[in-house]
C-alpha cells in the first residue's frame, strides 16, 4: 500500500500524518492522532457516532478518507472543554438534561449539534428533531438530547418559541 | 441532606462528554488486530481451511486445529428436558449458523487482516439449513445437534389441575396466535476486547465490552485450563449492552489464548456487521394463547404454548432456557390467573444463537396478554379498561399460578391514573370525528409487572448450572475520609456511579462526591455477577446500603472512643460524628486516627462487606400510546406515549426516568421497526444499519412519564428494578393502539414488528374476509 502524507489541523493544531489511501479520517484521528472521542458505531454512514466537523461542516469520519481531509480544518469532542477541562454551554446542557447515558453516541451528537448551534438559524422543535435524526442514540430514547440542545439553544437566542 | 430521591447530576458524564471516556477500542489502540473468518454457510462440513499461503511478518493464523485442546461452551440447565449443546471455540469440522467464527487472522493492522481473509482458503460442503421453527420441529427433521433429537433444546410443562374443566365450561374462550419477530440488541458500540499480556507476572488482562467480567473471567480460565488469578478482566467506559454483552463469546477466548500463547496484546473490535450477524439474537417467538373468561369477563385459566427460536448454540451463562422459561415461568403476569397451562419449548435452528435482550420474554409475553385482554374485552363486549381492572391483582403478597410471590404494587392505580391522564372518554370522541374524515386513530394500554431484583432462588427454579443471583459490596474509608466502594456489578450507562454514592452518602452524612464507585475490574472488586435483569440497584445497591451500615457502625465505635462517647451517642452527619453533647470530630481526621493511630486503634480498621441476595420484587407500570394509523400506506405515527411506572423508590429520579425513556424507545423499535430478516438459507438480509433501522429522533416521541412509589418489602433499599420496564411495556400498547385504531377494518394485529408491509396485508386480509 503506497502511503500518503497528509495534513491538516485538529482542533486548531497543525497535524502531519502519514496514511494509506484507504485510511479513513475516522481511523486516521483515533489511531495517528490519538485523539480516541471519535467513536465508531457503525463504519458504514448511518449511525453518526463518528461525526466530526470539517471545514465546519458535520461530517461522518468513517464515510472520509484522510487524504481528502488534506489541507482541512477538523473539529472534534475533544476540542469542545475548556483546556482545564470545564465544559462548554452544550456540553454542560448535555450533562443537565441527562442527554447520555453509556456516553458511545455522545461525540457525534455533540458536534452535530456545535454545527446547528453554529448555523445563523432559529431552531424549531421540528427542525431540531429532523437534524438530530442524522445520528442513533440507544440509551436515551433521543428526549435528553433534544431537550439539551433546546436549552443550549435558548441560551444562545436560536430557539423559536 | 438527603441525597436519595434527588435529580443529582451523573459523575459519569464529564469524561464521556469530553470524549475521554476510555472503551475497549481505545485501549486496543497499538495491539495487533484480530479479524475473524466467519461462515457464509449456516450448516455444512468443512472440508477445506488453510491459511494464506503469503503470510507477511506479524501475521497469524489461528483455527481450531492451532487452538488444540481447550474446551468447549457447555452451559447447563439441571432439569430433565435440557439437552446441553456444546460449542467449540473455534469449530473443527462443521459450522451451524451464518456467521460463526470458523479462523482468526491476527495482523498488524485489522485492514492488513482482512486482507488475509480474503486469501484464506476455506470451503465448506453446505447442508439443508433449518432456519424456521416449523421445519425444525418437523417430524423427521435432521438434528442440528445430534445430542437433541427432534431440536428442541429445553422444554417446560405445567398444568394446573382445573385448567382443563376451566376451559371445558368457560362462557368465552378466546384464543389468539402471535409472532414476534427476530431482533438484535443493539448497542452502539459493538462487541470487542483487547488482551494484553503482561511478561512480568505472566498475567493477561483482558479490557473487553461485557457486562459480567467476573463470569467472563470464570468462563475463560475453565476453556483454556489457566489459573483463573492469571487472569484480569476490564469492563471500561461500555457503550450499551441490553443483556448482549452477558455472554461468554468464543471470540474473548480466542483474544486471551492468542495473548499467553505468543506473550503479547492481541484486539478485536467487530464491525456492525459482525454484531447484526453473529452476535447474539432474540425475541424470535410463536406463542398460542387460550384465555378462559366468565360471561362478565372475569379470567378464569390462561393457556400458553410459547416457541423460542433459540438459535444453534446455548449462551453461557445464561443457557438457550432463558426465553422460554422466563415466558413459562412469568406469563401470567399481573393478573389473577386461577388456573394455568403452559408448554415452552426452545428450538434449535442454524441461526445465531439466542441472548437475554432487555426485558428477555417479557416484551413478548406482554404483547400476548395485553392483546388477549383487548380481543376479549371486544368479544365479551365490556371496556379495555374494566376488563384489566377486573382481573388485576388487587391484594398482597399474591402468590402466583406459576409460583411467584408478588409484593406490593400498584396495577390497578397505575392503570386509573393512565386512564385519567388520557381522558379516555374525550379520546374516543376525538377518534370518531378523526375516522368521520378518513384519519384513523388508537389508544392502547399496557399493564405488565417485572420481575427485578432476583436474586438465587429464581435463577436456581430454572436449574441453572450458573446460579448468578448475589453482590457483593466491600466498603473502606482513606485515610483522608474519601469512602471507596467496590462493587460486583458492572454498570455501562445506568449512572450507578451517582446513584449508589447517593445511598451510601446518606447513610454515612457526607457528600456523594466523596464516594468513588469501582468497578468493572476483576482485580479490584469483589466476585460478583454484573448488571443485567433489572438487578443492580437492588441488589448491589441493597448490598451498598448495608455496607455503608456497617461503616457506619465502626465510624460511630471511633468517634465514641475520641469524643469519650458511646457510639449509639454518635450521629454521622455533613461528615462529621457528632456526639450528643455537641463535641464532634471531622470524618476525615477521624478516618486519619484510625489509619495512623495503632496505639489507639489497635486491630481496628475502617473498611467492611456485604452480601446480598434477595428474593425479588416486582415493579409494574401501565403504558399507552395514541397513534394515527395511515391505511393507505401502513405508517404509524405515534400522537402520544405515556408512562405510569412504579419502581419502588426512585435513588435518583433523573436516571430512572432516563432509563424508562431509554426502554421505551427499545420496545417502540421492537414493535414497528427493528427486525432480522433471515432468508431460506440461513443469510441474514438485514446486516446494515441501513436494513436493521433503529429508530432516530424522528421515531421517538417524547414520553410522558408519571411516577408511583409502592415501597417494597422485599428489598433493602424498598427500591424495585426499572432497566427493563420501558422496553417490555412499548410493543403491546403500539399493538393495541394500532389495532384500536384499525378496527373500522377488522384489523387485530398479532405479529411485531409491525411494519408498514404487515399493516397492509393486515387490512387487505381483513379486507378480503370482509
Amino acid at each position: 500500500m503506497s502511503r500518503h502524507v497528509v495534513t491538516f489541523t485538529v482542533n486548531g493544531v497543525a497535524q502531519r500524518v502519514e496514511v494509506e489511501a484507504r485510511s479513513t479520517l475516522a481511523d486516521t484521528l483515533r489511531e495517528s492522532c490519538g485523539l480516541t472521542g471519535t467513536h465508531l458505531g457503525c463504519e458504514h454512514g448511518v449511525c453518526g457516532a463518528c461525526t466530526v466537523l470539517v471545514n465546519d461542516i458535520p461530517t461522518r469520519a468513517c464515510l472520509m478518507f484522510a487524504v481528502q481531509a488534506d489541507g482541512a480544518a477538523i473539529r472534534t469532542v475533544e476540542g469542545l472543554a475548556a483546556p482545564d477541562g470545564t465544559l462548554n454551554a452544550l456540553q454542560q446542557a448535555f450533562q443537565d438534561h441527562h442527554g447520555l447515558q453509556c456516553g458511545f453516541c455522545t461525540p457525534g451528537f455533540l458536534m452535530l449539534s456545535t454545527w446547528l448551534l453554529e448555523r445563523d438559524e432559529v431552531l424549531s422543535e421540528a427542525t431540531l428533531r429532523e437534524a438530530l435524526a442524522s445520528n442513533i442514540c440507544r440509551c436515551t430514547g433521543y428526549q435528553g438530547i433534544v431537550e439539551a440542545v433546546r436549552s443550549a439553544a435558548r441560551k444562545a437566542g436560536r430557539w423559536a418559541e | 441532606m438527603n441525597w436519595v430521591g434527588r435529580r443529582l447530576r451523573r459523575f459519569e458524564d464529564p469524561a464521556l462528554l469530553r470524549g475521554e471516556g476510555r472503551f475497549t477500542a481505545d485501549v486496543a489502540v497499538g495491539a495487533r488486530a484480530v479479524r475473524f473468518l466467519r461462515s457464509p454457510v449456516a450448516n455444512g462440513r468443512i472440508t477445506a481451511l488453510r491459511p494464506p499461503e503469503d503470510m507477511p511478518p506479524g501475521s497469524l493464523f489461528v483455527s481450531a486445529a492451532e487452538l488444540g485442546a481447550i474446551g468447549t461452551i457447555r452451559p447447563m440447565l439441571y432439569r430433565f428436558a435440557y439437552r446441553a449443546v456444546e460449542q467449540p471455540i473455534l469449530p473443527a469440522d462443521r459450522v451451524h449458523f451464518v456467521g460463526q467464527a470458523v479462523a482468526a487472522i491476527v495482523a498488524p493492522s485489522a485492514a492488513m487482516a482482512e486482507d488475509l481473509l480474503e486469501a484464506v482458503t476455506f470451503d465448506i460442503g453446505s447442508e439443508t439449513a433449518l432456519v424456521a421453527m416449523d421445519d425444525a420441529l418437523h417430524p423427521g427433521a435432521p438434528a442440528v445437534h445430534a445430542v437433541a433429537p427432534g431440536n428442541v433444546a429445553v422444554e417446560g410443562v405445567m398444568e394446573s389441575p382445573e385448567a382443563a374443566a376451566a376451559f371445558a365450561s368457560a362462557p368465552h374462550v378466546v384464543e389468539i396466535a402471535l409472532r414476534s419477530r427476530r431482533q438484535n440488541a443493539s448497542p452502539m458500540e459493538g462487541r470487542g476486547g483487547c488482551a494484553q499480556y503482561d511478561r512480568a507476572t505472566g498475567r493477561v488482562r483482558l479490557t473487553a465490552s461485557v457486562q459480567m467480567p467476573h463470569m467472563l473471567r470464570t468462563g475463560i480460565a475453565e476453556l483454556l485450563s489457566m489459573p483463573e488469578a492469571d487472569l484480569q478482566v476490564i469492563a471500561p467506559d461500555v457503550g450499551g449492552g441490553f443483556g448482549q454483552k452477558m455472554a461468554l463469546f468464543p471470540e474473548y477466548a480466542v483474544l486471551v489464548w492468542l495473548a499467553r500463547r505468543y506473550r503479547g496484546d492481541f484486539a478485536w473490535i467487530e464491525d456492525r456487521n459482525e454484531n447484526l450477524i453473529a452476535s447474539a439474537h432474540s425475541r424470535d417467538q410463536e406463542h398460542r394463547l387460550r384465555g378462559a373468561f366468565a360471561a362478565d369477563g372475569t379470567l378464569l385459566a390462561l393457556e400458553a404454548d410459547i416457541l423460542a427460536n433459540v438459535g444453534a448454540f446455548s449462551a453461557y451463562p445464561t443457557t438457550c432456557g432463558v426465553e422460554p422459561l422466563m415466558a413459562f415461568a412469568e406469563y401470567p403476569g399481573p393478573y389473577k390467573v386461577p388456573a394455568y397451562a403452559a408448554r415452552a419449548r426452545g428450538v434449535l435452528t442454524h441461526t445465531c444463537p439466542m441472548a437475554p435482550y432487555r426485558g428477555v420474554s417479557r416484551p413478548v409475553i406482554t404483547f400476548g396478554l395485553e392483546r388477549l385482554m383487548d380481543v376479549a374485552a371486544k368479544r365479551i363486549g365490556i371496556d379495555p379498561v374494566a376488563i384489566r381492572r377486573m382481573n388485576l391483582v388487587d391484594s398482597f403478597p399474591h402468590r402466583s399460578a406459576t409460583g411467584l410471590t408478588l409484593d406490593e404494587a400498584s396495577y390497578i392505580e397505575t392503570l386509573d391514573d393512565a386512564a385519567q391522564h388520557l381522558d379516555i372518554p374525550a379520546f374516543r370522541e376525538r377518534q370518531k370525528a378523526a375516522r368521520a374524515q378518513g384519519r384513523y386513530l388508537g389508544l392502547g394500554l399496557s399493564v405488565f409487572n417485572e420481575r427485578t431484583g432476583y436474586g438465587t432462588p429464581a435463577f436456581a427454579a430454572r436449574g441453572m448450572g450458573v446460579v448468578p443471583g448475589y453482590e457483593v459490596v466491600d466498603i473502606a474509608m482513606t485515610p483522608n475520609g474519601e469512602v471507596e466502594l467496590r462493587i460486583g456489578a458492572s454498570p455501562h450507562g445506568q449512572g450507578l456511579r451517582t446513584a449508589l454514592a447517593q445511598l451510601v452518602a446518606d447513610r454515612l452524612g457526607i457528600a456523594p462526591e466523596s464516594v468513588r464507585v469501582i468497578h468493572g475490574d476483576t482485580d479490584r472488586t469483589p466476585y460478583g455477577w454484573g448488571s443485567f435483569a433489572s438487578r443492580a440497584m437492588v441488589i448491589s445497591g441493597g448490598a451498598s446500603q448495608e455496607a455503608a451500615d456497617k461503616l457506619a457502625a465502626r465510624l460511630r465505635a471511633a468517634a465514641a472512643k475520641i469524643l469519650q462517647s458511646s457510639a449509639d451517642d454518635i450521629t454521622l452527619r455533613d461528615g462529621e460524628a457528632v456526639a450528643g453533647n455537641g463535641s464532634s470530630i471531622a470524618l476525615a481526621a477521624l478516618a486519619k486516627q484510625v489509619h495512623q493511630r495503632s496505639d489507639l486503634f489497635d486491630g481496628f480498621n475502617l473498611a467492611e462487606s456485604a452480601h446480598y441476595d434477595p428474593p425479588g420484587t416486582f415493579s409494574n407500570a401501565c403504558h399507552a400510546a395514541i397513534v394515527e394509523v395511515d391505511p393507505e400506506t401502513g405508517h404509524v405515527r405515534i400522537e402520544r406515549y405515556l408512562v405510569v411506572e412504579d419502581a419502588g423508590r426512585i435513588i435518583n429520579p433523573l436516571i430512572a426516568d432516563g432509563q424508562v425513556r431509554g426502554g421505551v424507545a427499545q420496545g417502540i423499535a421492537n414493535a414497528l421497526f427493528e427486525e432480522i430478516v433471515i432468508a431460506e438459507d440461513g443469510n441474514i438480509l438485514t446486516g446494515t444499519l441501513a436494513d436493521y433501522t433503529l429508530p432516530s429522533a424522528m421515531e421517538i416521541p417524547e414520553i410522558e412519564i408519571h411516577h408511583r412509589e409502592t415501597i417494597s418489602p422485599f428489598t433493602l433499599t424498598g427500591a424495585k428494578g426499572l432497566g427493563e420496564g420501558g422496553s417490555i411495556g412499548a410493543p403491546a400498547a403500539i399493538a393495541n393502539a394500532i389495532s384500536d385504531a384499525l378496527s373500522p377494518f377488522g384489523v387485530e394485529l398479532f405479529e411485531i414488528p409491525a411494519t408498514p408491509p404487515r399493516i397492509r396485508a393486515a387490512i387487505r386480509a381483513a379486507e378480503a374476509r370482509a
